[in-house]
């Protein structure tokens, strides 16, 4: 297990390699020389070249690589262009609303995807279930912004049922604001969420064990709950927590539409004010996380499934 | 008895399908819309004032008007072109990239086959959302630029679909055949294996579409989408302000036209997948 895990370990150096090189060839190699954006027009010569050397642009290309690497372990990633704020400090505080409204959404939507799809698959064939598939298609054929203008506009600003915009810091309050995009969140999820779960449940279903469970007179939902979801466990692991890192951004759209000053809301404004540094650090951080997260998966296979061989 | 090829029996029981027939009518008309726009036979006049300015759906303006008073109808259609568009090109980079390296690494194995798993585990590891923006932000905002971002990051499920599908064909007796009567790596990997794994290509293909889609729309919404020309999201970019005025027909027309086109696609997938994976036949 421990040689596993460390095996494992040693993997993600190459991959995290790789990824800050692709970071590096895109900001420090395409994105060409920003001083002449930062300064403006009437910047002189000697303006440049001092702010160059101020932002690690005169380093020979392999140091600024190093850069790049150094600051996915570091997550030291130097001042925005923009706010000239610290990047990390930022990162701090937009990681609270980011996580108010994106953790509790993820964990419903989660459990409540399972929840549809174990009844579904309970009534395969039947018309539940096609019902159910049919929804699950149609609404993931709707974009993603047409509901959230909708909802904004129908039950915060015609209904007044939620705030329509801002955010309020520390525990009640914040309730009222992430309510509304996280039931959002819910819904745009049960989409994917639902087909997936469904099709891995029914992957086992029709499996030599779950024909021998029945044989031996175990019941349709013991069946389901004991036997199969544990088998399904692998895949839905996964599914699950790959879409971790993808969270602290994963409600940029909401984040955006209804003003929540989280990391999504970062991202974007660094978008708009063409705040590189920002937008990287961002690629970065979110790569590091699902670098780490992708192998907490391959141990969490181990204890869901003892067969998992550990070569 | 005289046996159906793979494909004839695939077309078959794909048009016995209504679903899967409504999803390819669908298709075809978004097709032919996209070609029409795109050579100018159709919405060339886009731009042009044909009314006042926010006029609801009538029988003269079948959409209603934008704040210009320009045609929601044919800014919906220019929009068509664009997001057929994004749907092709994508296409076009991500499957030779993810067929070739994918059928490179599952039929060498070794170090080809670690070199190109880092390659796609690499570029999987930074979240696509992020991938995306950060390619069109550095390549300037624009459609070509959308096109390479949703390239850069669509070959990597091709590649490694057609991987684990290669890796259990190079074993099969059909290949050893052709490796006995002296056929060398590029003819059996090439002229016999790939031609089984193609449906892989054409399912994927099918989600792939839905997928650039969609994301072009977001990206658009964004402002790093196609400029100076109307897309769905910039549409409903529109629409946010629109909307608290009782000016829904953009927003409506834009999403429908999406709906229709993504819904199609995600129906074909699954329907392509039912009728060419030899798995399920006859299930």
């Amino acid at each position: 297990m421990i040689k596993y895990i460390v095996r494992r370990l040693l993997y993600l150096i190459p991959v995290l390699l790789g990824v800050s090189f692709i970071i590096f060839v895109l900001f420090n190699l395409v994105s060409g020389d920003p001083t002449a954006v930062l300064l403006g027009k009437n910047a002189t010569a000697r303006q440049m070249a001092d702010l160059r050397e101020q932002l690690g642009l005169n380093k020979p290309l392999f140091d600024q690589y190093l850069d790049v690497v150094k600051s996915a372990f570091t997550f030291d990633f130097g001042h925005s262009w923009a706010t000239k704020q610290e990047i990390k400090e930022m990162i701090l505080q937009g990681a609270y609303p980011s996580l108010c409204l994106s953790l509790p959404a993820f964990v419903i939507a989660t459990i409540l995807s399972l929840i549809i799809s174990l009844v579904v698959a309970f009534y395969r064939g039947k018309g539940i279930d096609l019902t159910v598939r049919v929804l699950c298609i149609a609404g993931q054929s709707i974009s993603a912004l047409a509901y959230i203008l909708f909802f904004q506009y129908f039950f915060a600003y015609k209904m007044g049922w939620f705030e329509i915009s801002g955010f309020e810091f520390g525990f009640p309050d914040f309730v009222p604001f992430v309510a509304l995009p996280a039931i959002i969140f819910i819904l745009l999820s049960l989409g994917p969420d639902v087909r997936f779960f469904r099709t891995v449940i029914l992957d086992e279903i029709y499996q030599d064990y779950v024909r021998t469970a029945r044989a031996k007179g175990l019941g349709e939902i013991p069946i389901l709950l004991k036997h199969v979801l544990r088998n399904a466990l692998i895949p839905i692991i996964t599914y699950v927590v790959i879409q971790i890192p993808t969270l602290i951004l994963g409600a940029l759209l909401l984040e955006n539409f209804f003003s929540i000053p989280g990391l999504g809301g970062i991202t974007l404004n660094a978008l708009n004010s063409s705040d590189f540094p920002v937008i990287k650090a961002m690629a970065i951080l979110s790569s590091v996380l699902y670098i780490i997260l992708s192998l907490l998966t391959d141990v969490l296979y181990t204890i869901a499934d003892p067969r998992v061989k550990l070569k | 008895m005289k046996e159906n090829s793979l494909w004839k029996d695939a077309f078959k029981r794909l048009i016995q399908d209504k679903m899967a027939l409504f999803s390819v009518v669908i298709v075809a008309a978004y097709s032919l819309i996209a070609i029409l726009a795109a050579t100018g036979l159709i919405a060339s006049d886009w731009a042009n004032e044909v009314g006042g300015a926010n006029l609801p759906p009538s029988s003269e303006h079948l959409f209603g008007t934008d704040m210009f008073g320009r045609s929601v109808f044919a800014k919906v259609i220019r929009g068509t072109q664009i997001a057929m568009s994004v749907g092709l090109a994508t296409s076009l980079i991500a499957i030779p990239i993810g067929v070739f390296l994918g059928a490179l690494a599952g039929y060498f194995g070794g170090w080809v086959d670690d070199f190109i798993t880092w390659l796609y585990t690499t570029f999987s590891s930074i979240p696509n959302i992020m991938l995306l923006i950060s390619i069109t932000m550095i390549l300037g905002k624009g459609i070509f630029a959308v096109y390479i971002a949703l390239g850069a990051t669509s070959w990597v499920t091709l590649c490694r679909l057609i991987r684990g599908e290669v890796m259990k064909h190079k074993e099969r007796e059909y290949v050893q055949a052709a490796g006995a009567i002296g056929g060398g790596h590029f003819r059996k990997l090439f002229l016999h294996i790939l031609p089984n794994v193609t449906h892989i290509v054409i399912i994927n293909t099918s989600l792939q579409f839905q997928f650039a889609i969609k994301s072009e729309v977001i990206l658009s919404y964004l402002g790093l989408g196609v400029q100076g020309e109307p897309s769905w999201g910039t549409m409903i970019d529109d629409a946010k302000l629109e909307l608290s005025r009782g000016v829904w027909w953009q927003l409506a027309a834009a999403t429908t036209a999406m709906f229709l086109v993504v819904l199609a696609f995600n129906l074909l997938g699954d329907a392509l997948r039912d009728s060419l994976d030899p798995k399920l036949k006859g299930k």
